[in-house]
């Protein structure tokens, strides 16, 4: 295995002066291509603040932060949209479909902000996705006609849809129902099998970090584990 | 562009009622562009028909001679100069055909113009006489739509008179009159013809017979006293006149050198409609703004979430852009469709009937209507959507 990310002296602080609130200090942390690992951590220990770093989707305030080679510390806003859309593959608590969309038009908005428009390739991709979620008669449902644990199977198959490197997963299982969630954590293991998608996952269910390979625990924003 | 187009049109087919309400009032500002349009034009059209409509637009006169010497040698005794009788302009009619061969020449009227006298039995009246040639009556005052008895075709023989004048005198049509010039040459003609303009002056103190009639009476066997020209576009005169004097080495006049009062009045009447557009405009504008904010601000969240899967501000932009230009064009259209509805009833060509409003619906301004709509709405979607854009995607998701 190699590595895929590499995390090193990640500070994150929020506010400034008096209300100065530091949230990663000298982080470190290196995640090797095709593993699972489970991100624990009590409220506040800056385990989203870790996610949205490495999901490009925020700036650390020191430190480096490298993926498949790229600087992304140094990347620019746009530099970092694009390679968020073709690598980085996100899985929120709560799910976060596009409301006035169908399941597949969902999974496949990654691809389609990429192309410019839902090509036939990327149609039958996401069909292929929302049938390995089990959904291949939702396929054209609005995500409001969903259940809750069928919205979060179609959230995991758009994080997918580009075919990223890296999956990151806020809670994917602590809205569902323990039922749904272990569907969840299946689809998952059944991904990072086929594909070698590795997979971080944030989570406060035990269970649910005992089914990954590693575990990380976030104490005092660093990495231990 | 075209998956931001489907996202756009989605967003709008997803809150039908909002997207309608927002469409018709985009519409209602486009109606009162097109209403506005149509009753400005119309009514610039009916003061123009109603005044310059009936006069030349070009006219060529004769400068005035100097008056003759009394005694030899001395200019401080002349003779006193006539204001009945015109002065000649003895090559003029060589230059008719030339002049109706200059491109934005519509019509041109040679006439022998003077004073003369009006006698009908006992009852005589003073009036202005203009010799029109046969065939040529209608070239610059529309005679043949103001004849209310008889014809206006003018032959030897025949007078076309006011009503005013006509009732002045007693006369009827068929009945003759003798009619004198200043030079004190009379004949008998008889009335063919019995016109109204509506205005007192004409209607009662100008009489038209042929120009051959107005030779005689005249004593003027060559030459007129006067050339009138109608242009397609009565703001030509103005380089039409030096046009003609060089072409002709006579000295011919734009109307507006007596009517720039008028001129400016019909400048100001323009500006007036141009202010109203332009509000009505704003108002579309305003409304396209407010609506797409609103829009940008209940959307927060999923703007967050495009941008989290990888969505560039340049995309966001081009959603909330496309959607202000999609509102615009519906609104426009639709705007434009009642418009049009809306002024059917009213004639169109400036066929304009008494005491209804005089509005031309070939003058709606339907294009730019639609047009300024399209590219007003899309600069009030510009500000919205660069807002739209500038969301931090990690608290849109968490709100």
């Amino acid at each position: 295995m190699s590595a895929l990310v590499v995390v090193q002296d990640l500070v994150k602080t929020f506010g400034a002066g008096l209300t100065e609130t530091p949230v990663l200090r000298g982080l470190n942390l290196t995640l090797q291509t095709g593993e699972v690992s489970a991100l624990l951590g009590p409220s506040g220990s800056g385990k989203s603040t870790l996610l949205t770093i490495l999901g490009t989707l925020m700036q650390p305030t020191s430190g480096a932060h490298q993926m498949l080679g790229c600087d992304l510390v140094r990347a620019s806003d746009s530099a970092r949209t694009a390679f968020r859309n073709q690598h980085i593959g996100f899985v929120f608590q709560f799910h976060n479909l596009l409301p006035d969309f169908t399941a597949l038009e969902n999974v496949i908005f990654p691809a389609a902000i990429r192309a410019g428009r839902e090509t036939a390739v990327a149609q039958a991709r996401g069909k292929d996705l929302l049938a390995r979620m089990g959904l291949q008669d939702r396929i054209h449902f609005p995500t409001a006609h969903l259940s809750g644990g069928q919205k979060q199977r179609v959230a995991v198959a758009r994080a997918l849809m580009n075919r990223p490197e890296l999956v990151l997963a806020d809670e994917p299982t602590g809205n569902l129902d323990r039922a749904s969630a272990g569907q969840v954590m299946e689809l998952i293991a059944q991904i990072n099998q086929d594909e070698g998608t590795t997979f971080l996952i944030s989570t406060h269910d035990e269970k649910i970090a005992a089914l990954c390979a590693r575990q990380l625990v976030v104490v005092d924003g660093q990495v231990q584990g | 562009m075209l998956y931001a187009l489907k996202i756009a049109g989605r967003y709008l087919t997803a809150s039908k009622a909002q997207t309608g309400l927002l469409v018709l009032g985009v519409a209602v500002g486009v109606f009162i562009f097109i209403f506005m349009s149509a009753l400005i034009g119309g009514l610039a059209e009916l003061i123009l028909s109603r005044t310059v409509g009936d006069i030349a637009h070009v006219s060529i006169q004769a400068e005035p001679e100097d008056p003759a010497l009394l005694l030899a040698g001395s200019p401080l005794l002349v003779q006193q100069k006539s204001s009945t009788t015109a002065a000649n302009l003895p090559t003029a009619a060589n230059f008719i055909a030339l002049i109706e061969s200059l491109p934005g020449v519509r019509a041109v009227s040679p006439q022998i113009s003077g004073a003369g006298f009006v006698t009908h039995g006992a009852q005589v009246a003073q009036v202005s006489i203009n010799g029109l040639m046969a065939g040529r009556e209608s070239a610059i005052a529309n005679l043949d739509g103001y004849v209310v008895e008889g014809t206006a075709r003018l032959g030897a023989g025949s007078i076309l008179i006011g009503k005013r004048l006509a009732e002045d005198l007693n006369l009827l049509l068929g009945q003759s009159v003798r009619l004198s010039s200043t030079k004190g040459i009379e004949t008998a003609l008889t009335v063919t013809g019995i016109y109204q303009m509506g205005a007192g002056g004409p209607d009662r103190r100008t009489a038209y017979v042929s120009l051959g009639t107005a030779r005689t009476l005249f004593a003027m066997p060559q030459g007129l006293t006067r050339v009138e020209i109608k242009l397609t576009d009565l703001y030509a005169a103005d380089a039409m006149a030096p046009q003609i004097t060089a072409l002709t080495g006579l000295t011919a006049k734009s109307w507006t050198v007596d009517g720039a009062q008028f001129l400016e009045a019909l400048s100001a009447q323009a500006k007036t409609g141009v202010f109203l557009k332009s509000f009505a405009l704003i108002t579309i504008v305003i409304g396209v703004a407010s609506a797409l904010l609103l829009s940008t601000y209940r959307r927060r969240p999923e703007i967050g979430i495009m941008r989290a899967m990888g969505a560039s501000e340049r995309f966001v932009v081009l959603v909330f852009v496309l959607q202000g230009a999609l509102i615009g064009l519906m609104g426009g259209l639709l705007g434009a469709a009642l418009g049009y509805a809306a002024l059917l009833p009213f004639p169109a060509g400036g066929q304009f009937r008494t005491g209804s409003l005089p509005i031309d619906i070939k003058q709606g301004s339907y294009g730019l209507a639609i047009g300024l709509t399209l590219l007003g709405a899309i600069l009030a979607s510009i500000w919205p959507a660069r807002s739209a854009a500038k969301v931090d995607p990690v608290t849109a998701i968490g709100q």
